[in-house]
């Protein structure tokens, strides 16, 4: 049922005041994969993903949806194509998971338009994936880090966007949570050929569950490709500044970063030989 | 699609909301404002019997309890709609600012509207009930936008406190404007109190009838904007996402919810409280959804107002109090109670 969908920044200028964030970016996002986009603190990676959804207008460029510029097009046909879930979105307090994944449904009704059966559907179906069901009836406050982040997954998928962007979907969960919640985009991504966008902070779990990671240094893309050609030493040193050394990944053969601070860090070559480092 | 458990049918969707619960809580508040409706004739400072008073509801102002029944009508339905309006108004007003503590009374509103009506009498000479409303409503909306500029400055933008401050603190000014601008008039500082305390001893179906195409818009373009307040509450950056214009969403809810109280206080004087407590009461009884949230605040707004008029003239027998004041009676150590709980988290 999912239509392919292009997605892609033109010649990007985006600014805040007089702070320019990002500076000429050009960027095709791969339809029906999932994109991670990566980068050191304050580089433009949420500003960039604000641009995509029309949050934040650009200084020059465009951003375009199958061709049409996302700032032209009509919010709610925008938000019926393209879903947002921001770094930290709003729970009204007392609201329940299902009245919550519910309010994803807003671009797909009319003022006066009653609640549908599509709209059920939708919201049991967001419920199901999310493996929320058993949560309806409770109120969000209540629940853990990691249950909220897949109430707020199931009100995006509500949405049934056919592109969905992330701001950190990751943030505040623990190791289990995060691979839980990456494994059920993979899922959305598979099924259903969702594409999907997320700004990460794990450099290792970017390169593990992204197609295409684009790494964004100082508001331009430093690379972009398959993990395994973007995640490299030299790219970890011009994008972060930090020495590291970067293996096969044994588990997934994708590229794994181990990063080398002051301490703590033999030298390769005794490592690799198995000799105690000095 | 990696669940092992079976979708359900879509008809047979989770209890998405407790639909009979709400409606149950729609006879209870409707029968209450009706009963209340039904106290707020038959009592007064007048003993009336029910003869009387089936009498006076038939049309008849004969007997001089009959004559005292038929003046309590049109309070009583002021009551009603003053109290609705802010009802509605408080609970528009809580969401378009994500603040439990937006009330048209905290947030100096209604006293905006009152300064603008009393300067207009005093220096233009105002006295058409039209033109009254329509000033009434400017005023009210140049302290809206004004104390939301006030409240948003420094850190933090327009937290629950600060905007909650600004009010307090420009309702107090305001109120000395309308002392200072009254006094030296001999001619209006009569009905000065009318202005700074409103109550709805005054009421007639005429003064009703100037207010109501306004009460009227303003509760047409508040429920109206219920879905987007949905949206809003989730944070502006969701709500973008969800397609819905945050700005316009904003000043549209803005303007019902301005329209609502500027016209209330044109006909009953600055009332404060109701649109803060009202709104949290519905809360408990219907949740956060807007749809039913907004609808029942009016009604819960109605019965607050109706009791607390029929409260006055109660307490103080044989006089009365004005409505205005035990609403703040019973708001005051409410707001308190909202303040104290938590920190006072945005909406």
């Amino acid at each position: 049922m999912t239509a392919i969908h292009s997605l892609a920044a033109e010649d990007l200028t985006l600014a805040y005041g007089d702070r320019t964030v990002i500076e000429g970016l050009d960027l095709l996002v791969p339809p029906g994969r999932i994109t991670a986009v990566v980068g050191a603190n304050a580089c433009g990676k949420s500003t960039l993903l604000r641009s995509m959804s029309r949050l934040l207008a650009p200084r020059g460029g465009r951003v375009l949806l199958d061709g049409k510029a996302v700032h032209r097009l009509p919010a709610k046909e925008l938000a019926r194509t393209l879903g947002l879930l921001p770094q930290s979105p709003i729970a009204p307090e007392g609201i329940t998971v299902a009245d919550l994944v519910g309010r994803g449904r807003h671009p797909h009704q009319r003022v006066f338009s009653r609640w549908s059966a599509a709209d059920d559907a939708a919201v049991a179906a967001a419920l199901d994936a999310t493996e929320t069901t058993p949560l309806a009836d409770r109120a969000v406050d209540e629940l853990s880090g990691g249950q909220r982040q897949r109430v707020w997954i199931a009100m995006a998928l509500a949405q049934q966007t056919d592109v969905l962007l992330l701001d950190e979907p990751t943030t505040f969960l623990d190791v289990a949570h995060q691979i839980e919640v990456l494994d059920l985009l993979t899922d959305l991504n598979r099924a259903r050929g969702t594409t999907i966008v997320m700004v990460l902070h794990d450099l290792n779990l970017a390169a593990r569950y992204a197609d295409h990671l684009v790494a964004l240094s100082g508001g331009r893309i430093h690379a972009a490709g398959e993990p395994a050609d973007v995640l490299t030493e030299e790219c970890v040193r011009a994008v972060f500044g930090l020495e590291s050394q970067v293996i096969v990944d044994p588990t997934s053969g994708k590229p794994l970063m181990l990063p080398m601070g002051r301490h703590h860090t033999a030298p390769r070559a005794d490592v690799l030989q198995g000799t105690p480092g000095s | 699609m990696t669940s092992v458990r079976p979708a359900p049918a879509p008809d047979a969707a989770p209890a998405r909301r407790p639909g009979p619960v709400r409606f149950l809580w729609l006879l209870v508040v409707v029968g209450l404002l009706v009963a209340l409706m039904g106290a707020s004739v038959a009592i007064g400072s007048r003993d009336v019997g029910w003869s009387e008073i089936l009498a006076a509801l038939g049309g008849s102002a004969e007997t001089m309890g009959e004559a005292a029944v038929t003046k309590r009508i049109p309070r009583t339905v002021l009551a009603v709609v003053v109290g609705a309006a802010l009802g509605l108004s408080g609970a528009v007003m809580q969401g378009v600012t994500r603040n439990p503590l937006a009330d048209p009374g905290v947030l100096g509103i209604n006293m905006g509207a009152s300064l603008a009506v009393v300067a207009g009498i005093a220096w233009f000479g105002l006295f058409s009930a039209t033109a009254i409303v329509w000033t009434a409503i400017v005023g009210a909306a140049v302290a809206a936008v004004f104390v939301y500029a006030v409240g948003s400055l420094g850190r933090g933008g327009a937290t629950p406190l600060k905007l909650a401050l600004a009010g307090a603190a420009t309702s107090a000014a305001l109120t000395s404007f309308i002392t200072a601008i009254a006094l030296p008039r001999g001619d209006i500082v009569e009905n000065v109190v009318s202005w700074e305390i409103g109550g709805v001893g005054g009421a007639t179906f005429t003064g009703i009838g100037t207010v109501a195409p306004f009460l009227l818009v303003g509760l047409a373009v508040s429920l109206v904007s219920a879905r987007s307040l949905n949206s809003l509450a989730l944070g502006d950056e969701l709500a973008a996402g969800l397609g819905e214009r945050v700005a316009l969403a904003r000043g549209v809810a803005a303007l019902g919810s301005v329209l609502l109280c500027g016209a209330a206080t044109a006909v009953a004087g600055p009332i404060g409280f109701v649109g803060l407590v009202v709104p949290h009461l519905c809360r408990l009884l219907v949740g956060v959804d807007h749809r039913w949230l907004l609808p029942f605040s009016a009604i819960v707004g109605a019965c607050l107002l109706t009791g607390a008029d029929v409260l006055g003239r109660i307490v103080a027998r044989p006089t009365e109090l004005d409505v205005g004041i035990l609403t703040a009676l019973i708001g005051a150590p409410f707001f308190i109670a909202i303040v104290r709980r938590q920190k006072v988290r945005e909406l």
